[in-house]
């Protein structure tokens, strides 16, 4: 199941001095940053470097104040909406309902957007959580499962940028492993990927491009 | 987004808090003896009949004005507790049609509750349905539903990405909602005849409750998500 394209003549993300306050603090300084398409790009940066507030702007979560900034082809200031509908995030929580089962977490979702059960079997598939799995209530999984199932949501919502925030945290060692297979899957369906990790050695296996920050700009940036 | 997409969206947004309400069995296992339970401590400190049938009204609404300020709370701790809000907007899903959604999820079970309250207050408080009122109590119970169930969503999304939110939610529902107290208490006590009062009496009432319910309802809908967002 690949992820919608969306102007698809366009970088991923795109940001020109774009300057993001948090209680009146710059989290974001001026921050310039191009991701292409298909790229798995890893964060990294101390605490307050600007990680997780530079993942919710592309996600049009947090606004940016001052810049420019395009992502998926869509202006974060003018078209938050469209944004949104374009990327997905998952961030320290999964954003699954603990009552209802994996199944029906994917037909709430499906349902929203407006997927079929073909589409929603199938991303309960590709992330290993048909049969049993798919009848247990979320609170029941351990957290590599729920981290499969907020990946699985992503799918059916066709995300094209995935922003994910500490993917690994909270997680065993075959579980981390799991979510960098799924990640690599998801690159080569054509999704793009920006991630947050405190796992440097594991991240950097993984990304294909590493963006350093502090102070709210980027100051290292090796592919 | 189509308006056909809106109910859809909203239609998706009441089953899952319904299906999560069933499953959970919170209403009936935990609010509801809540409620009942605060119906006989009244009961015991208002200790006599003709003061128990004069404030019955009263009574019953400060009990389901309690008792909502819970259901409201497990409402929105569904939203809040693994992300699923932030991940509705990261969605970008109609917020508006979230707040419908959310909306009618909570009249429903308010509906229930309310006649729980009634049966109680019969019972322990010895009030009488007349047939005239009967019209008057059910319009201007679902009237003064609608009213708190928009207040109450409007709050309780505002307050669900605030640290002590429990606490802080009653503290800006209450003073808002005091319109549909004041007017759900006159129109009952005018459709049970309590102190003497006449039906005709609870008609203003329905006016003012239905008026709230308007506002706050389309008001609600339209500040959702902005609110949510800032």
């Amino acid at each position: 199941m690949e992820p919608h394209v969306h102007a698809s003549g366009s970088p991923a993300v795109e940001l020109r001095n774009a300057v993001a306050l948090i209680s009146d603090f710059p989290a974001l300084a001026g921050l310039d940053l191009t991701v292409e398409r298909g790229e798995i790009v890893m964060l990294t940066g101390p605490n307050g470097a600007g990680k997780t507030t530079l993942l919710r702007v592309c996600a049009g979560l947090t606004p940016i104040a001052r810049g420019y900034g395009r992502v998926m082809g869509a202006d974060v200031s003018i078209e938050r909406d469209e944004v949104r509908r374009r990327v997905g995030m998952v961030a320290h929580s999964n954003g699954l309902y603990d009552e209802l089962t994996v199944q029906e977490n994917l037909e709430f979702w499906g349902a929203l957007i407006g997927a079929g059960d073909d589409e929603l079997h199938q991303a309960m598939s590709i992330m290993g959580l048909d049969g049993r799995l798919a009848s247990v209530p979320v609170r029941g999984l351990s957290a590599g499962q729920r981290r499969r199932t907020a990946f699985a949501i992503l799918v059916v919502r066709r995300a094209g940028l995935w922003l994910l925030d500490e993917p690994h945290a909270g997680l065993d060692s075959s579980a981390r492993d799991e979510v960098d297979g799924i990640l690599r899957k998801a690159s080569a369906a054509g999704a793009t990927v920006m991630l947050s990790s405190h796992e440097l050695d594991r991240a950097q296996q993984l990304a294909t491009r590493e963006v350093r920050l502090a102070g709210g700009v980027v100051v290292g940036d090796e592919r | 987004m189509s308006s056909s997409g809106r109910i859809q969206v909203a239609r998706v947004v009441l089953s899952k808090d319904l299906r999560i309400e069933r499953r959970s069995k919170v209403l009936t296992s935990q609010i509801i003896p809540f409620a009942v339970v605060t119906l006989v401590l009244f009961a015991f400190a208002l200790d006599g009949d003709a003061i128990l049938q004069r404030t019955a009204p009263g009574l019953v609404w400060i009990a389901m004005l309690f008792s909502s300020m819970i259901i409201v709370q497990r409402n929105f701790a569904v939203e809040t507790s693994d992300g699923a809000l932030d991940a509705l907007r990261v969605a970008g899903a109609d917020m508006s049609a979230v707040f419908w959604g959310k909306w009618l999820a909570l009249v429903i079970q308010l509906l229930v509750l309310e006649v729980v309250l009634l049966i109680g207050a019969f019972v322990m408080y010895g009030i009488e349905f007349r047939g005239p009122g009967v019209v008057l109590l059910v319009t201007s119970s679902i009237s003064a539903t609608c009213g708190l169930s928009a207040v109450s969503t409007i709050y309780a999304g505002l307050a669900s990405g605030v640290r002590g939110r429990e606490s802080l939610l009653p503290l800006l529902v209450m003073p808002v909602a005091s319109p549909v107290l004041i007017g759900a208490t006159r129109a009952a006590e005018a459709a049970f005849g309590t102190g003497g009062t006449v039906v005709s009496e609870g008609w203003p009432w329905l006016g003012v409750l239905s008026v709230f319910a308007v506002v706050f309802s389309f008001g609600g809908s339209l500040a959702f998500g902005p609110l949510i967002d800032d």
